[in-house]
């Protein structure tokens, strides 16, 4: 039994066939290709799955793809200009050294463009509370901080 | 290029990374691709007396149900095998499916194969396996004791193998003879090494081209190696196997597990691809754990505070089976760095390896070195104390001075260069310790915040080699490196390197390397690691060893590069290669302005072949394999502060200073943020990670509801310096810094909390509760 959703993707409609129980992870990487949005827990606890709905941050691990029916979904996939120009959130993640395995980086990313776009003026705490839903093995958080920072202040 | 080494050049790796681009295994798919789950036992210890699997072969989808007697039909080697042997070591096979016994939860016991993911998942449950539980033994030390229960009948007593070092008359004679003698019971706790990206491989098989694994891999080659001895028995050539983007590993994605070589099997027997993805409760049961060691400690000190003994006797858990390196980790990355920083002219320590019915445990990130330096690092607190002078002086007084480098120590390793003191003052004051030390007073008089200052003067063996020797050792594996440079007709360049890497940025590094011995841009350099196809044969990255080793391959290969084309420009310029230089990018004759030859004519020569040397080859590329003379002997001071409330005892990390030594640095940048991720892993086991077993034997923290990894609101940001002291024996003089953090951290944070609570000792990880019991226990006595 499959259930037909319409979901807009990075600014592209699908219409798809689904089965209920599928995870809207699943759906968008193995139904759409987009493997960009990664799986690292299945319990919305490391955040390496997450995606905007409705600009909403959500993790996409716990969510069902028919929940996103009629839903605007962004992945890391749409972040970038249509001309290839880095979101200034990815730019400042290269630039800071913000990875290292770049497992966790798109989750991270994604997170962290809401909290940067409400407030530019952020402070190191206030980053590191709105990044706690998202775990990095990798950096100790140093570098990422200091990249949201950085893209919240434009860059520089 | 002028400038290349040493500068912190953005890594390469990074726009597809940062864009969703990167292609990791599990994003990568194949035509006809069926999925396989993994059927694992639910017990710590049965019986299996019968598995049946009509149910799952008849569900929607199912194309296959494998079992141990599947495995037993095809004849092939079906175990994994342990890489590491010690004298008298009990080895008892580890097969990939089981059949008779089960040893641990989540031992495979059957595999089923369908259309889709979930398909196979909902079958998997279907598999009925008829257990026998038995009685489980999960206690690192405990299941050495009389009356536990026994997990494999070759190995009495659960012993794996006992091995000591050192000189135990000596030692005694120093404790008999000391001034002071301090004594702790300590445990490192075990670990999941919990790399966010969990295992998986996608395997495809045909009998022309043989078989094609990509996996989750640190090491391809050595993978490929296993599988052909022990798994599949498949011959070696005709298996690929292929590291794509892997999302972390610290040690995990070393080791050979038996999920992908069933992973590999199912493909051979179904005829179509398959892939595996391991989820986060799987890897959590089966991916090898970290740690898991229970010691008895002593120093002894003299009435000068001068360290003049150290023993330890240690009960080091292996788990259910030998993984790869297992048998290495607690005695020779272990046992001989019991010495630290130190000059301590007698040591002793003793380790029994035993089986628990538990996850193998193997090498996790540090592997044996943050065990030792947190037992070295916690007595050197406890010896202060009783010598009554402060931590930083007592470390100071019993360093290795830097005048007596190369320094044998007295547990086999000897340390080619060192100079401890410059970082110890330079940690001290980045920190203001004697600042830190007059607030702590105030606060002790004025009540609030407890805090707590914690030193950790720590030293790391990596880069284990040479060959030779750790063979002599028990390693069934040379730890060399292998690189292949191949410059093109135009003069561009690509190394073909055996380090592969999983996040270390060497794509970058290396090209870095080469760019700076070629004089020529960074981007004319590519770096291809992670197939054996391509690559020639690797030992891969772990063990803090890619710049060391693999990189000195590396320039192994420059080197015979340049003296050919030495020759080619000497021939061009009609002069002795003797006088014949290369700088900025172009050969020129000594002593002789004008006459040169710039890179590229030299290279499109050896390539054009029109005018070469007589009876030299044309082309220009050199495959080299580097065995190091000796291990890289990185150190530092970290300084970890700590505010503990009394009420609650709650651990709050305040500020972390690291202090590193790492010899010369490629890329900055990527030094520091392998300390930052370092101290992270570390500050992790000292406060928050637990991977707990209860004594039936099901592992309480196998998803992140119960096991508690650092978060970005519970880490201060870090303040690092450094200091240079080259290593002496590589070209590069580099030594490794991936792992430094992790050893240094757990003794740094746990002396800060003993130092603000007032206790001489606490477990780890530093849970609130264990905290307030320190406190109320402290208050009572």
């Amino acid at each position: 039994m499959k259930e037909a959703i319409s979901v807009e993707v990075n600014g592209r409609r699908y219409e798809r066939e689904v089965e209920p129980r599928t995870l809207l992870v699943h759906f968008l990487r193995e139904q759409l290709g987009l493997t960009g949005t990664n799986v690292g827990c299945e319990t919305s606890l490391c955040g390496a799955c997450t995606v905007w709905m409705d600009g909403l941050a959500v993790k996409a691990c716990t969510q069902l793809a028919v929940q996103a029916d009629g839903a605007s979904i962004t992945t890391i996939e749409g972040l970038a200009g249509e001309d290839g120009s880095l979101h200034p959130l990815q730019q400042a993640f290269w630039d800071e050294h913000g990875l290292q395995c770049g497992y966790c980086t798109p989750g991270m990313v994604m997170a962290a463009a809401p909290l940067i776009e409400a407030k530019p003026d952020a402070s190191e705490a206030e980053i590191r509370q709105a990044l706690k839903g998202n775990l990095c093995r990798c950096t100790g958080y140093h570098n990422i901080v200091r990249a949201v920072k950085r893209a919240a202040a434009g860059g520089s | 290029m002028a400038g290349v080494m040493g500068s912190s050049i953005r890594r390469r790796e990074d726009p597809a990374l940062v864009t969703g681009r990167g292609k990791y295994t599990d994003d990568l798919t194949a035509p006809g691709l069926t999925h396989a789950a993994i059927v694992r036992s639910p017990h710590a210890h049965a019986r299996v007396r019968g598995i049946d699997t009509a149910a799952a072969a008849a569900a929607p989808g199912v194309v296959a149900v494998l079992t141990a007697a599947d495995v037993a039909e095809m004849g092939i080697g079906g175990v994994v095998p342990v890489g590491w042997l010690l004298p008298g070591m009990k080895t008892p096979a580890h097969p990939i499916l089981a059949s008779e016994t089960v040893r641990y939860v989540g031992d495979a016991v059957a595999v089923v194969v369908a259309e889709s993911r979930y398909q196979a998942q909902d079958a998997a449950e279907l598999v009925a396996v008829d257990y026998e539980p038995l009685p489980a033994s999960t206690d690192a030390a405990g299941t050495a004791a009389d009356g536990a229960p026994q997990i494999h009948s070759e190995a009495p007593g659960n012993v794996a193998f006992e091995w000591q070092l050192g000189d135990a008359e000596k030692t005694e004679a120093a404790f008999a003879a000391a001034a002071h003698t301090v004594e702790l019971e300590l445990r490192n706790n075990r670990m999941l090494p919990f790399a966010v990206e969990p295992r998986a491989c996608l395997a495809e098989y045909d009998a022309r081209q043989g078989l094609t694994l990509h996996m989750t891999s640190q090491n391809p080659h050595l993978h490929r190696l296993l599988m052909t001895l022990a798994s599949l028995n498949l011959p070696e050539h005709k298996i690929r196997v292929v590291a794509p983007e892997v999302g972390g590993g610290f040690g995990s994605k070393i080791h050979h597990y038996p999920d992908e070589a069933i992973t590999a099997l199912c493909a051979m027997k179904v005829g179509r691809p398959v892939k595996w993805t391991s989820t986060r409760t799987e890897a959590s049961l089966t991916d090898a754990h970290g740690r898991d060691h229970v010691t008895v400690a002593e120093l002894a000190v003299d009435g000068d505070g001068r360290v003049t003994g150290l023993r330890a006797r240690t009960h080091a858990a292996m788990g259910a089976y030998l993984s790869t390196f297992a048998p290495a980790v607690p005695t020779y990355l272990h046992g001989t760095l019991l010495s630290g920083q130190y000059d301590i002219p007698a040591i002793w320590v003793g380790v029994v390896g035993t089986f628990t019915n538990t996850a193998p445990v193997d090498a996790v990130r540090g592997a044996g070195r943050p065990e030792a330096t947190f037992v070295v690092e916690r007595l050197m607190d406890l010896g202060a104390a009783a010598a009554g002078l402060d931590p930083a002086e007592f470390r100071r007084r019993n360093f290795v001075p830097a005048d007596a480098f190369p320094y044998q120590t007295q547990v086999a390793l000897a340390y080619d260069s060192g100079n401890y003191e410059p970082a110890l003052d330079k940690a001290l004051e980045k920190a203001g310790y004697q600042e830190l030390r007059a607030e702590q007073a105030r606060r002790r008089a004025e009540g609030g915040k407890l805090l707590g200052i914690g030193l950790s003067s720590y030293i790391e063996a990596c880069g284990i080699a040479p060959s030779a020797v750790v063979g002599s050792l028990g390693a069934q594996a040379g730890l060399w490196e292998s690189a292949t440079v191949r410059v093109h007709p135009t003069g561009t360049a690509t190394v073909y390197t055996g380090s592969s890497a999983h996040g270390q940025g060497h794509e970058t590094t290396f090209a870095q390397i080469v760019a700076d011995r070629l004089g020529c841009d960074v981007e004319a350099v590519d770096v291809v690691h992670g197939d054996t196809r391509e690559v020639p044969f690797g030992m891969g990255t772990y063990g803090s060893r890619s710049a060391a080793v693999g990189g000195s391959a590396i320039v192994k290969s420059l080197e015979k590069i340049l003296a050919k084309a030495t020759q080619i420009a000497a021939h061009l310029l009609e002069a002795s290669a003797d006088d014949v230089e290369f700088a900025d990018g172009e050969f020129r004759v000594r002593g002789t302005p004008g006459r040169s030859e710039p890179w590229g004519s030299v290279v499109l020569q050896a390539y054009l072949a029109h005018n070469l040397p007589e009876g030299m080859e044309p082309g220009l590329e050199a495959t080299s394999f580097y065995d190091p003379a000796n291990f890289t002997y990185p150190f530092g001071t970290h300084v970890a502060v700590v505010e503990v409330d009394p009420e609650t005892g709650e651990v709050e990390l305040t500020r972390y200073v690291a202090v590193d030594d790492c010899g010369n640095q490629i890329n900055p940048m990527i030094v520091e943020g392998q300390v930052h991720g370092g101290i992270a892993y570390g500050v992790g086991q000292a406060l928050w990670e637990d991977a707990t077993y209860d004594a039936s034997g099901q592992l309480v923290a196998a998803t992140l509801m119960d096991y508690a990894l650092p978060r970005a609101h519970k880490l201060p940001s870090f303040e690092l310096d450094h200091t240079v002291t080259p290593c002496p024996h590589n070209p590069l003089g580099v030594k490794g810094i991936g792992e430094a953090g992790t050893i240094a951290a757990p003794p740094a944070v746990v002396n800060a909390v003993c130092d603000a609570v007032g206790v001489r000792h606490i477990d780890m990880p530093l849970t609130p509760e264990r905290v307030w019991r320190a406190m109320r226990s402290k208050e009572g006595s």
